[in-house]
């Protein structure tokens, strides 16, 4: 236990490491943050109360999106490529050697690196949000922690995810295609474009039931104060099913891919 | 790569190496470096063509998002910022187009700093080939015809969907919108990869200008805040490479108070941006100092 709280502490100083590219994304995230939330006010101008929330609410959701791209990987990145490249170049054979937990050791770091990410890339854009606009902050204290846990089985989730991505590479070694399919799905099914109560019927319904929707969809709405009591509870089981269903089955494609690894010479 | 590429190129033409670039004048000696080296890149991407066909569609899809997001906004509303949605296609076909022509073209202009980190930026400057024409060419990516083909279908969409009297000056001002917009996100490219000399790291700033820019340019300008749109019209000209010329297509009042004729101004503005962005590249570039190591 106390070496993979040594790995997270090692993936959030590798990220801390860069601060000029972390004030340059928070910036970025910021330019992103002040269009998006232009197209909303426009939005919810004409149809208040749209998707159930009033117009502050859906510039926090745009807040909310920006804080967490980064932490929660809605757009994919963080450490597949170079998971991917470790399969490629066959250096996957030294980390199956160690004596850790291949799942574990990379889940560790991701956490470290969003921990960093939420901290970085997410307290200040959300500031600077709350400097331009009208926003919606919790009225309990209570909601900041139950959001917090929110949004670390997000977190989860999107690793796991993740990871079954990088898995394919041991089939396709190239892992170009499936991270880019991944990222698409993670920035459309996530509600960073929209938020996933705006999507009409069915398209919304199957959005909603996707595990995308942990990652951005259930922490906004945790933070906006629409999980309290038992659904707060549903919500929590939701995202800790995907985090199991998927860690499982990267588990598995993890266990099906080292009988297929041959290590040159060996 | 390159260089092996370029030597063989002179190779086939019996030119001695080295004085294969001398004989021209600097800008088409530029241009001849560019397309050799987008050739290599092309042919070493069509080494892949499977991989090729799924990066070309994510393009395509990641770009159709936007405007999949902006119909299901449709889904609600009739009209966002009083646009109705041929008006915001147009918008978006304009911004969209110019900006993929430019991203084809310019697209890895955001290496430059990791380059200069990593020290690789040296071997770009021995070569005898003008250091931009190799920075612009770097990592040709054939797939960002995606955009581009994604941008010109909602323009299609949106020319037959728009309830206007065209008139053959308007009809003009579109490819005139693309390719002068396409010269002004360039230069807004060459501007952020000289930015990168004094920041390497920054590199995602440009983001913020580029992607940033294309999107602000898809909504129609009366959503923004008017010192956005000022900014954008007078610091940044983004608004010259949709927007204005736009608007004027659709005959609708631009929120800044600026007289008619600026509508047809793009062209001179990407000129000036240009020369701007060139003389702030020669600025970044003369400012290079290798880590010598």
């Amino acid at each position: 236990m106390r070496l993979y709280a040594v790995v997270a502490a090692g993936g959030f100083r590798r990220y801390a490491t860069y601060r000029t590219a972390t004030a340059a994304g928070v910036f970025t995230n910021t330019v992103f943050g002040f269009i998006m939330a232009y197209t909303y006010i426009a939005l919810w101008d004409v149809r208040p109360q749209l998707g159930g929330y009033d117009t502050s609410q859906a510039l926090t959701y745009v807040w909310l999106g920006q804080a967490l791209l980064m932490s929660s990987a809605l757009m994919g990145g963080g450490f597949e490529s170079e998971l991917v490249e470790r399969i490629r170049t066959g250096d996957i054979a030294v980390d199956l050697y160690r004596p850790v937990d291949l799942q574990l050791w990379w889940l560790a770091a991701d956490l470290g690196r969003a921990a960093f990410h939420l901290l970085g890339r997410g307290v200040v854009p959300m500031f600077l949000g709350a400097l331009a606009f009208d926003l919606a902050f919790p009225g309990s204290l209570w909601t900041w922690p139950a959001f917090l846990l929110s949004v670390f089985l997000g977190v989860v989730v999107s690793f796991a995810i993740r990871y079954l991505v990088a898995m394919s590479a041991f089939w396709l070694l190239d892992g170009a295609g499936a991270m880019q399919m991944a990222m698409l799905a993670g920035l459309f099914f996530s509600g960073m474009l929209l938020p996933l109560n705006l999507f009409p019927g069915l398209l919304g319904e199957v959005a909603r039931a996707l595990p995308w929707s942990s990652l951005l969809q259930v922490p906004a709405d945790v933070f906006l104060g629409k999980h309290t009591g038992w659904g707060l509870v549903q919500a929590y089981v939701f995202q800790a099913g995907w985090a199991v269903v998927l860690l499982g089955a990267g588990r598995l494609l993890q266990t099906a891919a080292t009988r297929r690894v041959v290590v040159q010479g060996g | 790569m390159a260089e092996s590429v370029a030597v063989r190129a002179d190779g086939e033409e019996h030119e001695p190496v080295g004085f294969a670039f001398e004989d021209r004048p600097r800008p088409l000696e530029g241009v001849r470096a560019y397309g050799l080296i987008m050739a290599m890149w092309v042919r070493s991407t069509m080494a892949y063509r499977a991989s090729f066909a799924m990066t070309l569609f994510g393009n395509l899809a990641v770009t159709a998002f936007d405007f999949v997001t902006i119909l299901l906004m449709f889904t609600h509303v009739d009209a966002l910022g009083g646009y109705a949605l041929p008006e915001i296609a147009l918008l978006y076909g304009l911004s969209s187009t110019a900006f993929g022509v430019c991203d084809l073209l310019l697209g890895s202009m955001d290496r430059v700093g990791g380059r200069v980190r990593d020290g690789t930026f040296d071997t770009l400057l021995v070569r005898p080939v003008p250091v931009l024409a190799q920075v612009a060419a770097d990592r040709f990516a054939l797939r960002r015809l995606g955009r581009i083909t994604q941008g010109l279908l909602v323009l299609g969409y949106a020319i037959v969907t728009l309830d206007i009297a065209w008139t053959p000056l308007k009809m003009l001002m579109l490819p005139m919108t693309v390719l002068s917009g396409a010269a002004i996100f360039g230069a807004v490219f060459i501007a952020g990869a000289a930015f990168q000399f004094v920041a390497q790291d920054a590199s995602e700033v440009q983001n913020s200008f580029t992607y940033g820019g294309t999107t602000l340019l898809q909504y129609p300008p009366t959503i923004f805040a008017k010192d956005l749109v000022r900014g954008v019209t007078f610091v940044v000209p983004l608004a010259f490479a949709s927007w204005l010329p736009a608007l004027y297509v659709l005959g609708r009042e631009y929120p800044v108070d600026l007289p008619q004729w600026v509508a047809f101004l793009p062209p001179l503005v990407a000129a000036g941006a240009c020369a701007l962005a060139g003389l702030a590249w020669r600025a970044g570039l003369r400012s290079y100092r290798s880590t010598g190591s």
